[in-house]
């Protein structure tokens, strides 16, 4: 083992049932405290059921419904009071004394741009919530890492500083039988 | 590894991970594109240019050039419009329909489908900017702070399409281009070159496959899918209230938005096949697009085209039961007057030619479902002239009436559009990954396992 500094121990899998199963144990000994200083991440080439849930103490909250709703409020509030504005304050026209605030031919849109607002605010909190973009990241100069986006599991023990004891990281991996086990460097 | 049965009508026998990201991304990366896309390359680059020359010709002169006048002052301009937005409507509707209803059939072809709307609605757009008359004024639609101290009319059916077209078109590209990002960091690791490595790693973004970047990709996949499907009926209504806010007789009618959504899904899911058929054959995608596939595609398009044989017999039917003179001119002109043969090839495309769809022989033919579905996209076109020039040709005082002769240029706008609709998808068929290899490895036997045991 070398003693450059280590981002983490990542272990391959030979399938997404195995990674699955892994990553409970590898909870499981991390929550009886075989291991501090650490996090536990998982990879897979398809989204695999529960793994994320089975990665976590406890559930994260999920922002991305909650910016698709504030998006959703801005865009259709906002294009309505856009639209009020304009047509009663700022540039009222008297046509054969109809009403200024016609609001329901304000609507359309202000529908339009409710989901217009919804879909973006969502996928920048997709984006955030995943701390993306990023161009770079210490996995991608693991070699093995590659086959992630084909056909590889992988389990992920990162090193949460230096006092990261990666000989029984090292250990740990290893009884959860992996196809191979490769360092990480910083 | 534990394995799960495979549901071999949708993933042929035999396919892993590995074997379906080697195929797929071997399309974009390795495989040469061979004489037939090089041919159609060719073919829809030149009808780009003829486009592309055209509308310079069309800044020059003016809309003069088009066969135009009044009364009938939308002529080609706005069959294309409407004709383009419709099929851009099937491609994101069958998407996140089947998405929203969990059917795994819809994983072959939802890529190819989103890519064909983004390129569809990018090319409709075109024509109603054009048809403004003074084209570079086309942001006065939008709503800005400026220092002629005007709005936008924010009670017309015109500005509500504005709005329409525009949200329609990101929140179509937002769907297409987030649920490309795993296949696109696929791409990027299996890069021959370093430039090809960067061009597809920049584009996705550092994804790097980790479960809970995968759990908001879902939530998000998920919601935009709920999203886009009223969006896709409020868009396409928007469209329809273009005509429908007119008085003139044939177009004033309730039934508009539900009639030209059934209308564009019928058109979408036609293009879906046309367009299906050939890069399956091209690209060798039999394996992932199997008979069942089409035949599905072939049912729903039998349905829609139900739906808007339906509405044809709901018009003319209410034409005659509201007993107003005009309404009823204006239908019978449309069975006997001067454009009877556009309102009788309709039918025989629309209503007639999918019947055969019922046979099961029929579906299971993959020329006869491609000659099919070209056929709707022609019906489809001529039901849109048939409702544009017979309703302004004849309206309500005979002194005004008059006939609607296009132009040649009227042709190269509307073949050139075509050219940038195939350049356009060609070039997605080349770059992109075209299936979405991710959800595809959910269909091999090693994924179905761990998703019955969860």
């Amino acid at each position: 083992m070398s003693d450059a500094p280590l981002y983490g121990l990542l272990a391959e899998f030979d399938g997404a049932d195995r990674l699955l199963d892994a990553a409970r144990r590898a909870r499981a000994a991390i929550a009886d405290g075989a291991l501090v200083h650490c996090a536990l991440e998982a990879y897979a080439p398809f989204p695999v059921e529960e793994l994320a849930e089975t990665l976590e103490q406890k559930k994260a909250r999920d922002p991305i419904p909650p910016a698709m709703l504030l998006g959703a409020l801005f865009g259709g509030v906002g294009t309505f009071a856009l639209e009020w504005y304009a047509a009663v304050f700022n540039y009222p026209i008297n046509v054969g004394g109809r009403p200024l605030g016609s609001w329901q031919a304000f609507l359309p849109p202000a529908i339009e741009m409710t989901v217009l607002w919804s879909a973006l605010f969502g996928v920048v909190a997709m984006l955030i919530g995943n701390g993306l973009p990023r161009v770079h990241h210490p996995l991608f100069a693991v070699p093995a890492f590659e086959r992630v986006s084909s056909d590889g599991f992988f389990l992920l023990l990162r090193a949460g500083g230096a006092n990261f004891d990666a000989p029984r990281a090292r250990e740990l991996l290893e009884t959860l039988a992996p196809r191979a086990i490769s360092e990480v460097p910083a | 590894m534990s394995t799960a049965p495979q549901d071999e009508t949708l993933l042929a026998p035999g396919q892993t991970c590995a074997s379906i990201t080697g195929a797929v991304s071997a399309i974009a990366l390795k495989r040469p594109g061979g004489w037939r896309w090089q041919a159609a390359f060719v073919a829809a680059l030149a009808a780009t240019l003829a486009l592309g020359f055209a509308v310079s010709w069309l800044f020059v002169y003016g809309v003069g050039i088009w066969g135009i006048n009044i009364p009938v002052a939308w002529g080609f301009a706005i069959i294309n419009y409407v004709w383009w937005i419709a099929i851009g409507m099937g491609g994101t509707f069958i998407s996140a329909a089947l998405f929203l209803v969990r059917k795994d059939w819809r994983s072959s072809i939802n890529r190819y489908a989103e890519a064909m709307t983004v390129c569809a609605v990018s090319v409709s757009g075109i024509f109603p900017i054009l048809h403004l008359g003074r084209p570079w004024f086309f942001y006065w639609l939008f709503p800005y702070p400026n220092k002629m101290d005007v709005w936008p009319q924010w009670r017309s059916a015109l500005e509500w399409d504005f709005f329409a077209i525009l949200a329609y078109l990101i929140v179509s590209i937002l769907y297409w281009y987030v649920g490309m990002l795993p296949d696109l960091a696929t791409l990027r690791d299996r890069a021959p070159t370093l430039a090809r490595a960067r061009f597809y790693g920049l584009l996705a973004l550092g994804w790097r496959f980790e479960a809970r970047h995968w759990r908001r990709f879902e939530t998000l996949s998920l919601l935009l899918a709920g999203l886009a499907v009223p969006l896709v009926f409020s868009v396409h209504s928007m469209v329809a209230l273009d005509f429908s806010q007119a008085q003139l007789p044939g177009w004033h009618s309730t039934i508009f938005p539900p009639f030209f959504v059934g209308g564009a899904l019928f058109s979408g899911f036609a293009m879906v096949l046309a367009l299906g058929i050939p890069m399956r054959a091209m690209l060798g995608l039999h394996a992932y697009i199997t008979p069942r596939h089409l035949q599905n595609l072939a049912k729903v398009l039998l349905a829609a085209g139900l739906f808007v044989t339906y509405s044809y017999i709901t018009e003319i039917f209410m034409a005659f039961y509201s007993m107003d003179r005009y309404e009823v001119a204006v239908t019978r002109n449309r069975f006997v007057g001067a454009y009877a043969w556009v309102f009788w090839s309709t039918i025989v495309f629309n209503v007639l030619l999918i019947q055969l769809l019922w046979w099961r022989r029929v579906r299971a033919s993959t020329t006869a479902l491609f000659l099919i579905s070209l056929g709707v996209l022609i019906g489809m076109w001529l039901e849109r002239f048939m409702l544009i020039v017979t309703s302004l040709y004849r309206d309500f005082l005979p002194s005004s009436w008059g006939m609607y002769y296009p132009t040649y240029w009227d042709y190269i706008f509307l073949f050139g559009s075509i050219g940038l609709f195939s350049l356009l998808f060609l070039l997605f068929v080349r770059l992109a990954p075209v299936l979405p290899m991710f959800e595809l490895r959910r269909l091999t036997p090693a994924a179905r396992a761990v998703e019955e045991a969860a």
